[in-house]
């Protein structure tokens, strides 16, 4: 029912430490935007200056239009899940979702439906007299979640709901966080993780912040888009091995032939592959970097390939089989395939792999040639 | 298995050389101190008499659990013959109770035997020997200063408690967002340094019935033009003039604890207040308080047991003169002329203090958990 415009937003922390520097988002009504990035990045913080409870040292925050920097956190119309929950340990489930309509001095019977309603929705009725202490893990996190729907808020915002959980119970919760949003399509959705599976599968949009070079190494927005968009078109080496698992392997190269589609020989293997991604006439001979993601890497017999070496390392895992290769002499990060099916006894085998030129990237100086 | 036992009677030898050592140590000792030249040179060197009460207090205890343990495993209970097994489980029951033995002893010695001896003093009269039942008891309760007494106690365990704890309360809260908090936290600790009587002299000056010397009198005369009156002679009132001689020095303790009690309140549950649109009052009372609710009881009680033994206060301040008595001054009143009556309010005393650190004790327990 909201939607949130950031523009140049920065934090500084007592004056001196810059953390985020020009931010720039749009977020429509009804997205569920997930913010990542590695640890320390600012996630967190950039969620909680979009709840009011960090200053925004610089730029503004419009909530529907009205920009609410100076809005205290409970006129923003927002919600917030805590990653620990922050659930009142002394309140039983029903009054920790009580509490905020209780301060707003609603009715008792509003009140009353309202937790009610969400206890019905997140299947907490028959704890609703436990105090937190009583609960699971997943009850707590859910009781978090009741605690923002009675509240009706324009704008939910979670930090790593799921983190504190184990692994069986995390799947389970991500799942009922999509289909609590599939229920409330117009609610605007902020969530910050670190797993890149909750983001590919909840997201509508993903941020993924960075550190960038022309940002003086402040931490900003690397690239914006669907799950999908930043899997198949990262606009940098860093969001390219950020999003996919084992990450994509990058292969210094060098441009031979440029047009429509570019072909690249690599160093290593000294191989030929070519890409669908065009280049210019002036790109004949530039440095670059070829980035291939592990589950695209296919073996071949041909002359055409992109490298080739020794398997070092082979994990059978069944419906795949993920081989290491050593890349030689002072580059410790291995090129990694994910072929599909089992491939016993590859093991010490000379490999060559290469790539449907549709799923070839290139890199120059950290930067996606189609972004450039 | 032949190895196991050769081990086994090593240390055996060991254990056994051990023992002798000490106890010939002791019986050393012990003779030494049955030459009259030994005592003369003793009774002039405070050292040798220190060094001596150390090795006799120190070897006397490892002697003790030594022997003990040794007349367990191999007297009483040997780990030998058909019973082996069945023996070393039984030993094994025993043991806590030889090492809990001296403690329970020195208890029993210095707090039971006291209590006890105290409350069948308090049924003898004057000259401890003529029986008179519970008449000290009857007539304490006829007594009127008794009653005022009892009055005045209760006051005191009603206000001091409240007040040290609500000031340390409000003194944590407020000097913990400061720069200089940990100034003002000091400064409010520092009466804690204080004796009783210390502090009790202090505020003699403070009450001083001079305009030149009590700020209490100085203030009214600023302000007022009044005349110099004596605060601890304004009847009923001055029992709050007294108490808040506690409750200054009492804060700082309540501040302390109470200060550690709210920095371990997660400050995600204090956030999620504010984004439910909370004031800060009501973070306060609805999340803070209520969360460190088990230590403010702590405190409390802790607090009210003091106060339920504080004495030296009333008997520097007033003596228990113009209706400030309580139960300890009362008790010193009679002290060393009629023990009868004086173990009496010693026992009324203690059947008041009793429930309060049974409460505290259960409440400390439940914060430990
Ligand atoms: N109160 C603070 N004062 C100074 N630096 C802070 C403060 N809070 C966070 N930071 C810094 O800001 C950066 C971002 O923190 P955070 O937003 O928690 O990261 P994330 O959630 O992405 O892991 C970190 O480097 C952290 O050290
Ligand atoms: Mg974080």
């Amino acid at each position: 029912m909201a939607n949130l415009k950031l523009k140049d937003v920065a934090k500084v922390y007592g004056g001196q430490v810059e953390v985020l520097k020009d931010i720039d988002l749009d977020i429509e009504t009804g997205e569920l935007i997930v913010f990542v990035g590695p640890s320390g990045c600012g996630k967190s913080t950039l969620l909680r200056m979009i709840a009011g409870l960090e200053q925004i040292s610089g730029g503004t925050l419009e909530i529907d239009g009205m920009v609410v920097n100076d809005v205290p956190p409970s006129e923003r119309g927002i919600a917030m899940v805590f990653q620990s929950y922050a659930l009142y340990p002394h309140m039983t489930v029903y009054d920790n979702m009580a509490f905020a309509l209780q301060i707003a001095k609603k009715s008792k019977e509003e009140i009353d439906r309202a937790v009610r309603a969400a206890a019905d929705k997140l299947q907490l009725t028959e704890y609703l007299d436990r105090l937190p202490k009583a609960l699971s893990g997943g009850q707590r996190q859910r009781v978090a979640i009741g605690r923002s729907i009675v509240r009706d808020p324009k704008v939910y915002l979670f930090d790593e709901p799921l983190s504190n959980l184990d692994a069986a119970l995390r799947v389970a919760t991500r799942i009922e966080i999509a289909q609590l949003k599939e229920q409330m399509p117009d609610s605007t959705m902020i969530y910050v993780t670190h797993d890149q599976v909750e983001a590919m599968t909840l997201a509508s949009r993903i941020v993924v912040l960075d550190a960038l070079k022309d940002n003086g190494y402040k931490y900003s927005i690397a690239q914006v888009g669907t799950p999908l968009e930043l899997y198949e078109t990262p606009n940098s080496e860093f969001v390219a091995r950020f999003i996919g698992s084992p990450a994509m392997n990058l292969l210094e190269g060098e441009i031979v032939a440029t047009g429509e589609t570019t072909t690249l020989r690599t160093r290593l293997g000294a191989g030929t592959i070519t890409s669908n991604v065009p280049s210019r006439p002036e790109d004949q001979g530039a440095q670059v970097k070829v980035g291939i993601r592990p589950e695209d890497a296919v073996a071949t017999d041909s002359e055409d390939f992109a490298f080739s070496g020794k398997v070092e390392v082979e994990e059978r895992l069944g419906e795949v089989t993920l081989l290491y290769f050593e890349r030689g002499a002072g580059q410790n990060d291995p090129v990694i395939a994910k072929l599909p099916g089992i491939h016993p006894g590859m093991r010490g085998n000379t490999v060559k792999l290469t790539a449907d030129p549709a799923k070839v990237h290139i890199f120059q100086d950290g930067t996606s040639l189609l972004y450039r | 298995m032949a190895v196991q036992e050769d081990t086994q009677g090593a240390s055996f030898i060991q254990g056994q050389a051990v023992i002798w050592l000490i106890g010939g140590l002791l019986l050393v000792a012990a003779i030494a101190l049955l030459l009259p030249d030994v005592r003369g040179m003793l009774g002039n060197s405070p050292i040798l008499q220190g060094v001596l009460t150390i090795v006799l207090g120190v070897g006397g205890c490892i002697g003790y659990f030594w022997a003990s343990n040794i007349v367990l495993d191999k007297v009483i209970f040997p780990a030998k013959g058909a019973n082996a097994g069945k023996n070393i489980n039984r030993a094994n029951m025993v043991r806590p109770w030889l090492f809990i033995f001296p403690a329970f002893a020195a208890l029993g010695l210095y707090l039971a035997y006291p209590v006890v001896g105290s409350f069948i003093r308090s049924l003898y009269d004057r000259s401890g020997d003529t029986f008179i039942g519970f008449g000290n008891y009857a007539w304490l309760m006829q007594d009127s200063e008794f009653q005022q007494a009892v009055f005045n106690n209760i006051l005191w365990a009603l206000v001091v408690p409240a007040g040290s704890t609500f000031f340390g309360l409000v003194a944590a809260q407020l000097t913990d967002r400061l720069s200089w908090g940990n100034i003002a936290k000091s400064l409010i600790f520092m009466p804690m340094a204080i004796s009783f009587v210390g502090a009790s002299l202090i505020w003699k000056f403070v009450y001083a019935n001079d305009a030149d010397i009590g700020i209490v009198n100085a203030f009214r005369e600023w302000v007022f033009g009044a005349d110099s009156v004596d605060p601890l002679q304004v009847s009923f009132w001055n029992n709050f003039f007294l108490m808040f001689i506690l409750i200054w020095i009492q804060t700082g303790f309540a501040m302390v604890i109470l200060s550690a009690a709210l920095r371990g309140i997660p400050e995600e549950t204090v956030e999620a207040a504010i984004v439910d649109g909370a004031s800060p009052l009501q973070v306060f009372f609805k999340i803070k308080v209520p969360q460190i609710m088990g230590t403010i009881v702590v405190v409390w009680t802790t607090i009210t047991i003091l106060v339920l033994k504080v004495f030296d206060i009333v008997y520097t301040m007033t003596g228990g003169n113009f209706g400030t008595q309580i139960l300890p001054s009362y008790m010193f009143e009679f002290m060393f002329r009629d023990d009868g009556r004086a173990t009496a309010v010693a026992f009324v005393i203690m059947l008041i203090v009793t429930p309060v650190m049974v409460w505290n004790i259960i409440q400390a327990r439940k914060e430990m958990r």
